[in-house]
């Protein structure tokens, strides 16, 4: 119910009453943006946005700095992983 | 995907997994009882179950399905009362497909629709009304339901039909509020939960603040959690570092969609058209107060409830049903009597079979469960108790 998919603005098509068109996985669908939108960004600034999409709003303006700091995260946690794993090992071989 | 198929990558699935495991060892609670974490989005249950995630977990984890999914709480009456609306001879009514198979105490929306009711699947309220537009002639009636999510797409959508001066479209408020729910569960006697994985997307519209009592009066604490497989594990391994820790907080891992102080246009249109009701019915939990919201007296217009007579009956459950009993984490989905047998996502008995976001459904059509194992142990049961 409350789902929502992550999609691109490829078309501003009403300004005034904040109609854009999305892409959303190769598919094209008109939706309203009005929960985008305020006065420092436009629905003319929204162009090329990421928006989470649901029953055919853009509910948020999806944060690709923040998304790409969740995976970094979890990249790091990976290496951490790793780097315990080596000091394991090798204290095991000095022993 | 993008932002979708980065969050699904199984390595990092597992260093998550690795770093949960080492956690439970550090919480002194996990050794005397399994942690009970309750997601309360029932987006997040269909998650679980899709990627299998309750099974890498390990077992002092137990996750406990909550009441987030709208059309699962929608109690009997409203669904008669959703029927009696599409039975008006003028009326097109229109519904998410999730609302269709619910069953009413006589039928679902699906057999009136069968019997000649004119009731149309729609994707977003937005297309109900084009539906009026191009049919004046008829009368439109929405049937809107959901959290906050859902809210102010409804919203917007009466505010456009305002002022465009549509006259033959109305809506059949439904919709309900996370917070007095979650209240609710936890001034519940028989509560053992340790902690909550906070709605993503209810989230991006209320913000994080609202949680607060939560973690603060409460003493429980609340990671607000996306979606993907990722999302879910890096959730509930920031929950275990609370613990571990020692803290207790409301953190968000969704920021790449959950700004911490919500969404200002969305709100600012639930406030205009909606007020909060007294009461609200729930399937399952009963009458909770605060927990749902009705049009605003300068709405009347669109009002469904107001416009039309309404049976707005309250009527009990199926006997044999124990949705509530799921619904609060008291049973697991499969110990219910009739889940898998009088009770199937092909003909369900209660709501939670029904939307592919309930718990029963999910375990149903996902779950690693062996369903000829549980019959067949019922059946022993049973012969037992007559010999």
């Amino acid at each position: 119910m409350c789902v929502g998919i992550p999609g691109r603005i490829v078309e501003i098509n009403d300004p005034e009453h904040n109609i854009a068109t999305v892409e959303i996985g190769g598919i094209k669908r008109k939706i309203n943006i009005a929960c985008v939108v305020d006065k420092t960004h436009t629905a003319n600034d929204c162009m090329g946005d990421w928006v989470l999409v649901h029953v055919g709003f853009a509910m948020s303006r999806i944060d690709e700095q923040e998304a790409a700091a969740t995976l970094a995260l979890l990249t790091e946690l990976g290496e951490i992983e790793g780097e315990l794993q080596e000091l394991v090992s090798s204290s095991g071989a000095a022993a | 995907m993008k932002f979708i198929d980065e969050f699904r990558d199984p390595s990092k699935a597992k260093t998550l997994l690795k770093n949960i495991n080492a956690l439970t060892q550090q919480i002194p609670r996990c050794q005397t009882r399994p942690l009970q974490l309750m997601e309360v989005c029932g987006g997040h249950t269909h998650s679980i179950f899709k990627y299998g995630i309750e099974q890498m977990l390990p077992d002092t984890i137990e996750l406990v399905h909550g009441p987030g999914c709208p059309v699962c709480v929608l109690p009997m009456g409203r669904v008669d009362d959703c029927i009696a609306l599409a039975e008006h001879p003028n009326v097109i009514f229109t519904t998410f497909g999730d609302a269709m198979r619910v069953p009413g105490s006589k039928k679902s929306l699906l057999q009136a629709k069968a019997e000649g009711a004119d009731i149309r699947m729609v994707y977003s309220p937005l297309d109900a009304l084009k539906i009026a537009r191009d049919n004046p002639e008829r009368e439109v009636v929405f049937f809107a339901l959901g959290f906050e999510t859902t809210m102010p797409s409804t919203a917007l959508t009466v505010l456009r039909a305002e002022a465009e001066n549509i006259d033959n479209f109305a809506v059949f408020c439904n919709h309900i509020t996370i917070i007095p729910t979650i209240k609710a569960i936890l001034d519940s006697p028989e509560l053992t939960l340790d902690g909550f994985l906070g709605p993503g997307h209810v989230s991006m519209v209320i913000g994080s603040a609202p949680y607060e009592f939560i973690a603060g009066h409460y003493q429980k604490p609340l990671v607000i959690s996306g979606f993907e497989p990722l999302d879910i594990l890096q959730s509930i391994w920031m929950l275990l570092k609370q613990m571990a820790e020692g803290r207790c907080e409301v953190e968000n891992q969704y920021q790449r969609v959950v700004p911490d102080d919500g969404n200002n246009p969305a709100l600012d249109a639930v406030q205009t058209v909606f007020e909060l009701r007294e009461f609200f019915e729930w399937r399952g939990l009963g009458s909770i107060d605060h927990s749902g919201v009705k049009l605003r007296a300068k709405y009347a217009s669109f009002d469904a409830e107001l416009k039309y007579s309404v049976p707005n009956l309250k009527i009990a459950d199926p006997k044999s049903c124990q949705c509530g009993e799921v619904l609060k984490g008291v049973i697991k989905p499969w110990q219910c009597k009739i889940f898998g047998t009088a009770c199937t996502p092909e003909t369900p008995m209660g709501s939670l079979m029904v939307a592919s976001e309930g718990a029963c459904a999910a375990v149903y059509n996902y779950g690693r469960i062996d369903l000829a194992e549980i019959l067949k142990k019922r059946e022993q049961a049973a012969e037992a108790q007559r010999a």
